[in-house]
């Protein structure tokens, strides 16, 4: 396979089979908490692409480097400082160099830091023996397909918000079988590649 | 503190506060793992294993680790007590390692540990803290293997690895990614009514870190009460 295809495939497999909130159950927090507006959704993907890519790129060669010394059952712990660290970094950073960017994304980032997706992403990588630059390519576009996912459902809870739902299923157990709605559109997608 | 109020610790992790059911924490393992029964009790006591370890530790250092670096230091005591469980499950039980794959490591990130420890072990005497790990960690089983004992009879025909008689209708959506999300909203919804509570609003971000920034996807009135 040329480098293309196998980009594409990357991509259609994070994106629709393998969307990593609706078939792999990644990141169900934030799915279910910040998916009630539309806006915020926005906000939470597009800060979950950028952590989800530089995580991806920083811990690569973290890996290759506790290969070397033989230490390679430390990823976990190594992979899950650097992305807590990072995540504070990038918070300060951006809070004195770009403060409006800071002001959109700025209360999503510390949830990050436990969003299972994100170190998911880094270790899947690992397992899928990725090159350093499929390993951020696959991490963008598992974030974009965090966002579609969670951009998707923000509708859909608009809409529920309206319904008449039976008492004892309002709340989050009705949001529950609107996401496996949701996730049963997608399971349509598999066997696509 | 009397035996009595030692054994509340215990006891209301399993039913009355339940971590999963009542809490809404750790959704992503609840989810992923439970298309088997045997998958949801190793993940349930994979975690139990690592939250009792982990409340134990953070208990003990609960004076020595200073309040601003709190979280990348219980991030620290929560891997490595994760990588401990990976080194056994891999050594003892590996086709149950095979079969939970990432969401083992994923253990780390699980919001009940980082929850309990910041809500519990960090304020309490270890004793306390364990039985609080103890019974938090049990209710999480219980509710993993609850839905994943559901998913694999309606879904397979089979539980626990037992299959049952053929005539027995199966559904494959039950398996399927769609069927963890609806057997989940059918569980809370009806642990809520035998409890006789509200099914719960929003996610339970209760005593997590970050309940400050979670843009009002919390529930403000479980922290009130703990």
């Amino acid at each position: 396979m040329t480098i293309l295809q196998t980009m594409v495939s990357v991509m259609l497999a994070a994106i629709l089979t393998d969307n990593y909130v609706l078939s792999k159950f990644m990141g169900i927090c934030p799915f279910l908490g910040v998916s009630k507006k539309l806006s915020s959704s926005l906000g939470m993907g597009a800060a979950v692409i950028f952590v989800m890519a530089c995580a991806a790129a920083v811990t690569y060669p973290v890996y290759q480097l506790l290969v070397a010394f033989d230490l390679a059952y430390l990823q976990t712990v190594a992979f899950i400082l650097i992305i807590a660290l990072f995540v504070q970094l990038v918070e300060i950073v951006m809070r004195k160099l770009l403060p409006p960017l800071y002001k959109a994304l700025g209360v999503y980032l510390p949830l990050i830091t436990t969003n299972c997706a994100v170190l998911g992403v880094t270790l899947n990588n690992i397992d899928d023996g990725y090159s350093f630059g499929l390993s951020v390519w696959n991490a963008v576009c598992v974030g974009m397909g965090f966002t579609l996912s969670l951009i998707i459902f923000a509708g859909v809870r608009s809409k529920l918000e309206n319904a008449d739902i039976p008492e004892t299923f309002k709340g989050i157990p009705a949001t529950l079988i609107a996401a496996s709605i949701v996730s049963l559109s997608f399971s349509a997608f598999s066997g696509m590649i | 503190m009397a035996e009595k109020s030692y054994l509340k610790e215990f006891t209301k992790g399993l039913i009355k506060e339940n971590p999963t059911l009542v809490g809404l924490l750790g959704m992503c393992p609840t989810l992923a793992v439970t298309t088997q029964a045997v998958n949801g009790l190793g993940m349930g006591l994979a975690t139990t294993f690592v939250l009792v370890g982990s409340n134990l530790v953070i208990s003990l250092l609960r004076k020595v680790i200073p309040q601003t670096v709190k979280l990348p230091c219980y991030i620290v005591i929560i891997a490595g007590f994760v990588t401990l469980i990976e080194f056994l499950m891999h050594g003892f039980l590996p086709d149950l390692y095979d079969a939970l794959g990432t969401f083992l490591s994923l253990i780390t990130v699980n919001c009940i540990i980082l929850g309990r420890a910041e809500m519990f072990a960090c304020k309490n005497k270890v004793l306390p803290s364990v039985l609080d790990g103890l019974g938090m960690g049990l209710g999480f089983t219980l509710a993993l293997f609850t839905m994943g004992s559901l998913r694999e009879i309606f879904g397979a025909g089979s539980w626990m690895g037992l299959s049952l008689p053929e005539t027995f209708p199966t559904m494959t959506i039950f398996v399927l990614p769609a069927g963890g999300f609806f057997v989940l909203g059918c569980v809370i919804a009806a642990v809520s009514k035998l409890t006789k509570k509200k099914a719960p609003a929003g996610v339970g971000c209760a005593g997590c870190p970050n309940a400050a920034a979670c843009g009002g996807g919390c529930s403000t009135e479980k922290e009130a009460e703990a």
